[in-house]
């Protein structure tokens, strides 16, 4: 009898039944790609906190005795040319390209979750008005158009968060439009409809949240991109302006003595090039496991 | 499909018009002007006034917006503010740069992606792929700007194999193509692996190795002829937003295309020359997904029935 209830016991172990976010971690968890994904984004979320305690005159001293010096113990990642300690200027500029790949995300994603989901949900007219609006954002070359903002309001993380933010909420709209449709024709909405729930509550209540699936993959994946597009705009001269180590200005910062000194190019965009790998890493891994279609 | 078509370069005029209209607002609240850029020496405010007359920076911004479109109607983008240059030649005579570094790096992207993606794809689950699947995810993560710099330093600066920058001739278009097509590489390789793989189990492959058709024609006809559209938007979304995003590539490599015209056009406070750049580029990119949309119906007949032109609407039954 009681290997029977152990059996028992094992089984409903097993198939205990998970949260819809216990569910999405425990399948992260067996996907080796995604954790190390996660592992580096914890990281990177730690070594943000750890640079709210430089100051922004340590990070800025110059030191005439200290220039152009290589990698070393003392300087991790050796100097620049004004002799400051890059290991600091890389760490410090963590919070910049932090704060506009989730930045920018959060504005595109709200903003594309609420039009996306009102023009799939409600479809005719409004469907079509909408996607014709988006239609034409989309055409808009984004780059170009986050270049002209940064000059006409001038250039600061603010802007440029608001500029590239805007630019993907076209994209956002699709995804969550698409996902929209698909769930719409589900008999629970239907349901719910008979129930009498206002259109506001079959949406946020019962539509997004089982056509989540695209959207979070594409939230993941988007941020690296946009991490990635600001760091190509700063590195061109259009992002946040030196002296604050932004990782895209820094690389450029090093493009003149790129023979003499390297690492002040290259630790940069070793950073960026990590953060962006953590993201594509773990958006892999979401897709692994919220993708019924790709499941092995 | 010449219905769709049509319907698609119609729409081009709002999206024209709407973007003409936020870049020209936009860049009329940039603080500076063209004169304050030419940096004149000894202006006087009668001298100041009369520029501003030339360039009719007198006027509210909703006549210099009509002017300019009213201009832009007869077909004329007017003369660049900085240079004096005809913005139409400038930019048509850019262009061809750009779209050229465009597809070659499209094409390095594919002949090295698509093969790569079958080989994966083939061998799913072994060691081999996973080292594939994990230098497609290094190749998405690394910036092109900062991988241009690393082959700068290897091949121009120590091994001086390779031009660093420049317009001129095939060596030193070899950079550039590799560094903006290596994203490129990656996504192909990615796409071809996914969707190889979904046609890899289907039954119709079964049969046709059952039926004794050899492996190679297995996997060149019948599973790609069937996993090519999924290939084919990646690398088509790769084509518009290479010459939407071309300035950062041309940046570093000092290219000559048309992303660094935009780019000093900006800088400079060129009106002129930013809208001119602007609506060229909005209308490239508009055309050029157009074509690639057409192709996908070249390619599946299945969506061509889907561009026909809409039948009157049969009353439903219910």
């Amino acid at each position: 009898m009681s290997s029977r209830n152990r059996k028992e016991q094992l089984i409903t172990k097993k198939y205990r039944k998970r949260s819809r976010f216990g569910e999405i971690f425990h399948s992260i968890k067996k996907n080796k790609g995604a954790m190390v994904g996660l592992v580096i984004l914890c990281i990177i979320v730690l070594t943000f906190f750890a640079s709210l305690f430089i100051s922004f005159s340590a990070m800025t001293a110059t030191s005439a005795a200290n220039i152009s010096r290589p990698p070393s113990r003392e300087f991790l990642f050796g100097t620049d040319n004004l002799g400051r300690n890059l290991f600091l200027r890389v760490v410090y500029g963590a919070r910049y390209s932090i704060a506009i790949g989730f930045g920018c995300t959060l504005i595109s994603l709200a903003g594309g979750v609420l039009i996306g989901a009102i023009s799939g949900f409600y479809g005719g007219l409004v469907d079509n008005i909408i996607m014709r609006i988006a239609d034409v954002v989309s055409s808009v070359p984004g780059m170009l158009f986050t270049m002209v903002i940064m000059t006409a309001f001038g250039q600061s993380l603010g802007n440029m968060v608001f500029a590239m933010g805007v630019t993907s909420i076209p994209l956002y709209i699709r995804i969550t439009r698409a996902s929209v449709l698909t769930v719409r024709g589900n008999e629970f909405v239907e349901a719910s409809k008979a129930i009498g729930f206002s259109s506001f509550r079959i949406i946020y209540t019962e539509v997004i949240p089982n056509g989540m699936a695209p959207i979070i993959i594409t939230v993941t994946t988007g941020i690296g991109m946009t991490i990635m597009a600001a760091a190509g705009l700063s590195f061109i001269g259009f992002g946040v302006p030196p002296p604050s180590p932004e990782w895209g200005g820094l690389v450029s910062s090093g493009r003149a003595l790129l023979r003499t000194a390297p690492w002040i190019s290259g630790f940069p965009g070793l950073a960026i090039m990590l953060v962006v790998l953590a993201f594509n890493m773990l958006g892999d891994g979401l897709r692994d496991a919220l993708d019924p279609k790709l499941k092995r | 499909m010449v219905y769709y078509a049509i319907k698609r370069v119609l729409l081009l005029i709002p999206i024209l018009i709407a973007v003409s209209i936020i870049v020209f607002l936009l860049l009329d609240l940039a603080p500076g002007n063209i004169i304050d850029m030419m940096q004149i020496e000894n202006l006087t405010q009668d001298e100041y006034q009369e520029l501003l007359r030339q360039y009719n920076l007198d006027k509210p911004v909703i006549v210099r917006y009509g002017l300019y479109m009213f201009n832009l109607l007869q077909g004329d983008l007017g003369k660049s503010d900085y240079t004096g240059l005809d913005v139409w030649q400038l930019y048509t005579s850019r262009f061809p740069n750009t779209l050229l570094l465009a597809v070659s790096s499209l094409i390095f992207g594919s002949v090295v992606g698509i093969p790569l993606g079958i080989f994966a794809a083939k061998r799913a689950g072994t060691l081999a792929d996973n080292a594939v699947t994990f230098i497609t995810l290094v190749g998405m993560s690394i910036p092109g700007f900062w991988l241009a710099l690393l082959l700068m330093l290897q091949f121009s600066l120590k091994w001086q194999w390779l031009p660093a920058g420049g317009t001129e001739g095939f060596r030193s278009l070899i950079m550039p193509t590799i560094c903006s097509g290596f994203v490129l590489m990656a996504g192909t390789t990615r796409q071809t692996r996914s969707s190889m793989l979904e046609q890899l189990n289907a039954d119709y492959l079964r049969t046709a190795r059952a039926k004794g058709v050899p492996e190679k024609a297995v996997i060149r006809k019948h599973a790609l002829g069937n996993a090519w559209i999924p290939i084919l938007t990646t690398i088509g979304g790769a084509l518009s937003f290479s010459i939407g995003g071309s300035a950062i590539m041309e940046a570093v490599f000092t290219w000559r295309g048309v992303g660094s015209l935009a780019v000093d056009a900006v800088i400079n406070r060129d009106f002129t020359m930013t809208m001119g750049c602007t609506i060229m580029t909005t209308t490239m990119f508009v055309l050029i997904q157009l074509m690639v949309d057409l192709l996908y119906a070249l390619a599946d007949p299945r969506i061509k029935s889907a561009y026909a032109r809409p039948k009157i609407k049969r009353r439903s039954a219910a």
